[in-house]
């Protein structure tokens, strides 16, 4: 298929499942910041979401204090920021309408029903008392998309680099909603076993809807080391990196040809490590260590399927 | 309702002179008078819902970058007796293939400028005279594949051929999506009268896209190049790709190698190409040709296509047979190529490059059209009988600068078809595309895109200057 449209349709993908894991993360730090604390700590929680997506600078140039309104404004309403969730939706769009042969009518009329909706968003649906609904829906319209797309969509290579964009951005989003923790302070290290600290990876887990499978597997009080055992290592969770990658890669035994062995390796070399990982040595490397280290890996396999697939050497002909 | 002083004006296409319906309309008629008006309110909601929502938008030029909108669609078809399609089918088939022949002569022999039927000049000094593709051989000597001739009744009802368009016409997306919304809208129309398939369109493009590869060919791979989704009828494009299952590329995705031979990008690394539906204005399709700012273009896809290694469909130049200096000179084609009476009639044009032409044009210009020869959409028209004299002093002095680009048209009194209004249904003018496919063999679809002027007495049906459409039915 086309460089063009493989890559429209990978990014598609990714923006879709970017709003959909913004509007789970601004939902982890929202509630956080409804636990109770001492009122110089107050909007301490709100760095989060700015430090993980690195947007901490940016947001500065736009917004003299970082607190709920602004954050919120920022990631979800702002044109002007690349991540929010309307410039996904947008670019989502832009996306799919360049590439509407090769998708699905259903997988387009959600896609721009999406976009006619968020162009209607107003800080209004972002007060406190809807704000929960709104990343609901947020949430619901990536499923729906996700569900029309396996419901309807042909399985051939449209469907592949779909996918893999789908599951390249949830590996990321994953990998970096799991690092709120060390980016949100304790108040102070007695705290640390303490309830805030429970509230906190119980709101982890809630926001990437793994708490009733984290009881079902563990049938255990809320541990950090087993919240990111279940996040990273457990392939049977579905948005865990361990079961990102499982995709990832089968994904590009499908797709990779003897041209583009180097991106299969890359993926095979990341789902191996989590496949053979064990919890205790991770650990004891340091989780945000190891985190940063994934997300470094995961950029560089995207780079690498851009160079494989999307931006070809035009001196290679096609088999 | 409709009054009598309407129905005395113009043709109308569902009543006679008397106000009684037409033979053909009667089951039209008949519906509309068992229908609530709130149920009709209710399916004209319900199919401008569905058009958005499936995004059949389109782009306006010279609005806010990238705005969107529908194009109106109303509910009442424009029928045609299936014995009267085929009399246009006739004359369509004739017209085309002498335009076709037409093409062929003047980028080889140029035997009808030798004869004299043609002013030399007028062609071979009109901009739109590719000399790059003098001596260029094209598969089955067919130049537009793919022509749409605007048709409108004037008078006592006789068809008049108001404008070729073989370059790069558009709309057929809307022939096909109209029908489709009738059929949902009002199934019940269509099981009481057979109206004539439109929906194996696509089929029939592809099949004669694929038969203008060049010859040694096996299995031609065939795409669709477009401009981009910011063009105006983007939606068409990636339609028509889709429909026929080949693949939508932009200008970037092509390449041309040492080699004059087309290949597309692929994930798996360079594709032969060998014939390209381009959808992209001559100017614009080939830096290392025409303009060297485009980026829309391939650069070397003219080289490719001038070494018989890729289709272009349609040919580079073909705008010099649909352009409106050339446009009185179509009758004298057919004769001259086939040896035919015309079928179809041409509009009266005066050319205002002729002294005559201009003196009698700018002394009634409130009772014509005037329009720029190599101008299209309905951009640049002077309509004489709704216009301002503060407009028409503005276009006198635009004539007079450079008569050569204008021609003038009596003001034809179109034919109306009754649309639903608020208040009903009431007339308005409308006018009719259909599209005729050239490859090995003439083909196209029984009827074709029906265009309709929304405000009252209005001339105008672009859909770029606020027209919208009609399913068009040919009854059997």
């Amino acid at each position: 298929m086309l460089s063009r449209t493989a890559s429209n349709l990978y990014w598609m993908a990714r923006y879709v499942e970017r709003a959909e894991n913004t509007a789970r993360m601004l939902d982890v730090t929202y509630r956080m910041s409804l636990v109770p604390k001492d009122p110089r700590l107050a909007d301490q929680e709100w760095f989060a979401p700015l430090n993980i997506t690195g947007t901490l600078y940016p947001f500065g140039g736009r917004y003299s204090q970082v607190n709920a309104t602004g954050v919120m404004r920022y990631m979800v309403l702002d044109p002007d920021n690349p991540s929010s969730i309307y410039s996904c939706a947008r670019a989502a769009r832009e996306n799919a309408r360049a590439v509407r042969g090769s998708i699905t009518s259903e997988m387009w009329e959600v896609i721009n029903g999406t976009w006619l909706e968020v162009q209607r968003l107003s800080e209004e649906r972002m007060a406190s008392d809807r704000v929960v609904d709104f990343f609901e829906w947020v949430k619901e319209r990536s499923h729906l998309f996700r569900g029309v797309t396996v419901g309807t969509m042909l399985r051939d290579e449209a469907f592949h680099f779909n996918r893999l964009g789908t599951f390249m951005e949830r590996s990321d989003n994953t990998a970096r909603i799991l690092d709120v923790k060390y980016h949100v302070l304790l108040p102070s290290v007695d705290d640390v076993g303490g309830a805030v600290d429970y509230y906190q990876w119980a709101a982890v887990l809630r926001s990437v809807s793994s708490f009733e499978s984290y009881r079902k597997v563990y049938r255990d009080v809320i541990a950090p080391l087993k919240v990111a055992e279940l996040l990273i290592l457990r392939a049977d969770m579905p948005r865990s990196l361990h079961a990102c990658m499982n995709e990832v890669y089968d994904i590009l035994q499908h797709i990779c040809g003897p041209g583009e062995q180097e991106a299969l390796r890359i993926a095979g070399e990341m789902h191996a490590a989590l496949h053979y990982g064990r919890m205790d040595i991770l650990f004891a490397y340091g989780l945000h260590e190891y985190l940063t280290e994934f997300l470094q890996r995961v950029h560089e396999l995207g780079g690498e399927i851009n160079r494989a697939f999307f931006a070809v050497d035009t001196r290679r002909l096609a088999a | 309702m409709p009054n009598a002083m309407t129905y005395a004006a113009n043709f109308n296409e569902m009543y006679t002179s008397d106000g009684t319906v037409r033979k053909h309309y009667t089951g039209v008629a008949e519906w509309i008078a068992a229908t609530s008006p709130d149920r009709i309110r209710q399916m004209r909601e319900a199919a401008n819902m569905l058009f958005h929502r499936v995004g059949i938008t389109f782009a306006v030029y010279g609005e806010e970058a990238g705005a969107e909108r529908l194009i109106p669609f109303d509910m009442l078809p424009h029928i045609i007796p299936g014995e009267e399609w085929r009399k246009l089918e006739r004359g369509l088939r004739q017209r085309v293939q002498a335009l076709n022949a037409f093409l062929k002569d003047v980028y080889h022999g140029q035997e009808i400028l030798r004869s004299g039927r043609i002013p030399a000049d007028r062609v071979l000094q009109n901009k739109l005279y590719r000399p790059e593709m003098v001596d260029v051989e094209v598969p089955g000597g067919v130049y537009a594949h793919i022509a749409g001739i605007d048709l409108v009744r004037a008078g006592a009802g006789e068809y008049y051929v108001l404008e070729d368009n073989l370059r790069t016409p558009s709309g057929v997306s809307y022939m096909l999506e109209n029908r489709k919304m009738m059929m949902r809208l009002v199934p019940e129309l269509f099981s009481q009268q057979s109206v004539a398939p439109v929906e194996h369109y696509p089929d029939l493009l592809l099949d004669t896209l694929r038969s203008v590869a060049q010859p040694q060919v096996e299995n031609p791979t065939v795409v669709l190049l477009t401009p981009g989704q910011f063009n105006s009828a983007y939606f068409e494009h990636a339609f028509l790709a889709q429909q026929m299952g080949i693949e939508l590329v932009e200008g970037a995705d092509l390449f041309v190698d040492d080699d004059d031979t087309v290949y597309m990008r692929t994930t798996h690394g360079p594709q032969r190409v060998d014939v390209v539906y381009r959808r992209i204005d001559d100017d614009f399709l080939d830096p290392e040709v025409f303009r060297s700012d485009s980026v829309l273009g391939v650069k070397g896809l003219v080289r490719a296509f001038r070494a018989g290694r890729v289709t272009l469909c349609n040919a580079v130049g073909t705008g010099i047979a649909d352009d409106k200096s050339i446009y009185p000179f179509v009758p004298e084609m057919i004769r001259f190529y086939l040896g035919e009476e015309p079928l179809l009639n041409n509009v009266p044009t005066y050319q205002l490059r002729n002294r005559e032409d201009l003196e009698y044009t700018l002394a009634h210009l409130p009772e014509l059209v005037v329009k720029e020869v190599h101008g299209s959409g309905g951009y640049g028209m002077l309509i004489g009988p709704t216009s301002t004299e503060r407009e028409r002093d503005a276009y006198r002095l635009r004539i007079l600068d450079s008569p050569e680009n204008f021609i003038a048209q009596p003001t034809l009194s179109l034919s109306t078809c009754p649309i639903f209004v608020e208040q009903g249904v009431a007339p308005r003018h409308i006018d009719l595309r259909p599209f005729v496919l050239s490859g090995k063999e003439i083909v196209m679809c029984p009827g074709g895109l029906t265009r309709v002027a929304l405000r009252e007495g209005s001339l105008v049906v672009n859909s770029s200057q606020g027209g919208g459409t009609k399913d068009t039915w040919v009854l059997e």
